[in-house]
């Protein structure tokens, strides 16, 4: 498999603080990869050096085949509230992720219509394209973000707590999306959340991230109070009920 | 009325400030700024007023005072919501102190009362002839700046960090903006006065935000309320002349800024488009799969 993204031994400083040390791992062609950790852990910074938004004091990222396509990532930043009274349509804020950073006017074609309806499309907001954005609901408007970074044609997807501010059946449905595009479009998909549960039938890859540190592999090999306890660096037990995971604070 | 050349002159200034203020406006009040819109026009309030003290066209120091204010306030994060009252209450109150005390020597020093109500209210029946073609190529530029920066700015008002991500400086945007509505407000001040200049740039964008949907389309509706109520407050100005008291025209900023409100007001007539709330039941049943 093809790495799409790949991290050798990075490390980040912010504020002359040791925030991230050799973090290293790779997400490949329609492969399924989560940022897992506590609220503070470090997994937005993560996101922000993958985008090139945040420098690191160590190591590499590499983006796309040996470095090609390197500019095809699409992006969805976390907690995004889009006013009510903003006059951009659910098709507008997709278009904006075609060519939103172009000076000038965009040049109505019959190809940039196809692209933003087909992205659209792709993650079912077809049906409220002409809605003012600002009156969608959490989930709509997720999925409206989704298709924004996906008009592009990305290679690989990368979603800051995407289920965050969700409510239950949203949350599902954005999941279940995120793995169709994965597993049909081959994208590679890479977000952060802070509970791994609803991510569990979907994930082929946790990246847990603690203590500055990460812990790399399947959720089965990562997921274990003696790999947890390592990583974190005090006692930590990893409870599995009717298939759901919980850490907790060990003794 | 149309023979007259001041009159005509009039129409043509009102027409691009309306114009200009009503495109700008929609951008501003997207991106939170019509307050940085209002402080523009009161530090502008100065310029204006010192530009009266030492002779020179008051539109000069709007435009120079008005990028000075756009420059400075970027530089101390005026725009940014949290330091806004500070700086109202300490800056522009300071400004407008300032304004007054050039005023009062100019007024002192020249004997021309009536520029106090100019700079503050306008005086677009007595716009000198030669800052016609710079009041134009100002208009021109302003608008054509922010047409170009269009998809940017409104990608940086989805949110700013979708804009980082695809390389666009934000900050540097945030500034040729601020930069563009200076100018327009300069333009504004000239039309209907520095004070009142918020009102044409704000009032017809909002209520072009409220009846459409797409920004192409409220840029348009914005632009064209603006005109109206910019051609209407002058021709009834002009009327207003053989209005009680006899011989007393009303002042031109007077009838915009009320047609601006009438407007703004008739936009709540409009029954909103808003979704009605839709229960989880209705929702489950949309999702499931036909």
């Amino acid at each position: 498999m093809f790495p799409l993204l790949q991290l050798d031994g990075v490390g980040v400083r912010l504020g002359g603080r040791q925030v991230l040390s050799d973090v290293s791992f790779t997400v490949g062609k329609g492969e399924f990869a989560a940022i897992i950790g506590p609220n503070g852990a470090g997994k937005t910074t993560l996101i922000r050096v993958i985008l090139g938004l945040r420098p690191t004091s160590a190591g590499r990222v590499i983006k796309g085949v040996n470095g090609a396509g390197a500019g095809r990532v699409g992006y969805v930043p976390q907690k995004i509230v889009i006013d009510s009274d903003i006059p951009l349509r659910a098709w507008d804020v997709v278009a904006l992720g075609l060519d939103g950073h172009k000076l000038g006017f965009p040049f109505p074609s019959r190809r940039r219509r196809e692209q933003v309806e087909q992205a659209l499309q792709d993650v079912g907001a077809l049906g409220y394209a002409d809605a003012r954005v600002g009156e969608l609901s959490g989930g709509e408007q997720q999925r409206v973000l989704i298709a924004h970074a996906l008009v592009s044609r990305p290679q690989l997807l990368l979603l800051d707590e995407p289920l965050a501010n969700l409510d239950l059946r949203s949350e599902q449905e954005i999941v279940t999306l995120l793995g169709k595009l994965a597993r049909e479009h081959e994208i590679a998909v890479l977000l952060s959340a802070h509970d791994m549960n609803p991510l569990l039938p979907v994930m082929d890859r946790i990246i847990y991230v603690a203590n500055g540190k990460v812990a790399t592999g399947s959720t089965d090999e990562v997921v274990t109070s003696e790999g947890l306890t390592r990583l974190y660096g005090h006692p930590v037990d990893v409870l599995r009920v009717r298939g759901r995971v919980v850490v907790v604070a060990g003794d | 009325m149309l023979t007259s050349g001041p009159v005509l002159t009039a129409f043509l200034i009102g027409a691009i400030a309306a114009t200009t203020s009503g495109v700008i406006g929609v951008f501003s009040v997207l991106r939170t700024q019509s307050f940085a819109g209002h402080s523009l026009a009161d530090i502008a309030t100065t310029g204006g007023a010192g530009a009266f003290l030492v002779g020179v066209n008051q539109f000069w120091g709007f435009l120079v005072a008005g990028l000075a204010a756009a420059t400075a306030m970027e530089a101390i994060g005026v725009q940014r919501r949290r330091d806004r009252d500070i700086a109202t209450g300490v800056v522009l109150g300071g400004a407008l102190g300032i304004a007054a005390l050039f005023l009062y020597l100019g007024t002192q020093h020249t004997s021309r009362t009536g520029a106090s109500f100019s700079i503050l209210f306008g005086s677009i029946f007595v716009v000198a002839p030669d800052t016609v073609p710079a009041i134009i190529a100002a208009g021109v530029v302003a608008v054509a700046t922010v047409a170009v920066l269009s998809r940017r700015l409104l990608l940086t008002a989805v949110a700013p960090e979708l804009a980082r991500a695809r390389g666009v400086s934000v900050r540097l945007t945030g500034i040729i903006f601020l930069a563009a509505l200076a100018v327009v407000v300069s333009l504004s001040a000239v039309a209907i006065g520095a004070v009142l200049s918020t009102a044409l740039l704000v009032g017809p964008a909002a209520t072009a935000l409220r009846v459409t949907r797409s920004p192409g389309k409220a840029v348009l509706v914005s632009a064209v309320t603006g005109l109206a109520a910019t051609w209407t407050g002058i021709a009834l100005a002009y009327e207003s002349y053989y209005w009680p008291p006899a011989g007393h025209g009303w002042p031109v900023s007077f009838f915009v800024v009320a047609l601006v409100l009438v407007a703004y007001l008739l936009s709540y007539a409009r029954k909103p488009r808003r979704m009605p709330p839709r229960s989880p039941h209705e929702e489950a049943a949309e999702c499931s799969p036909a």
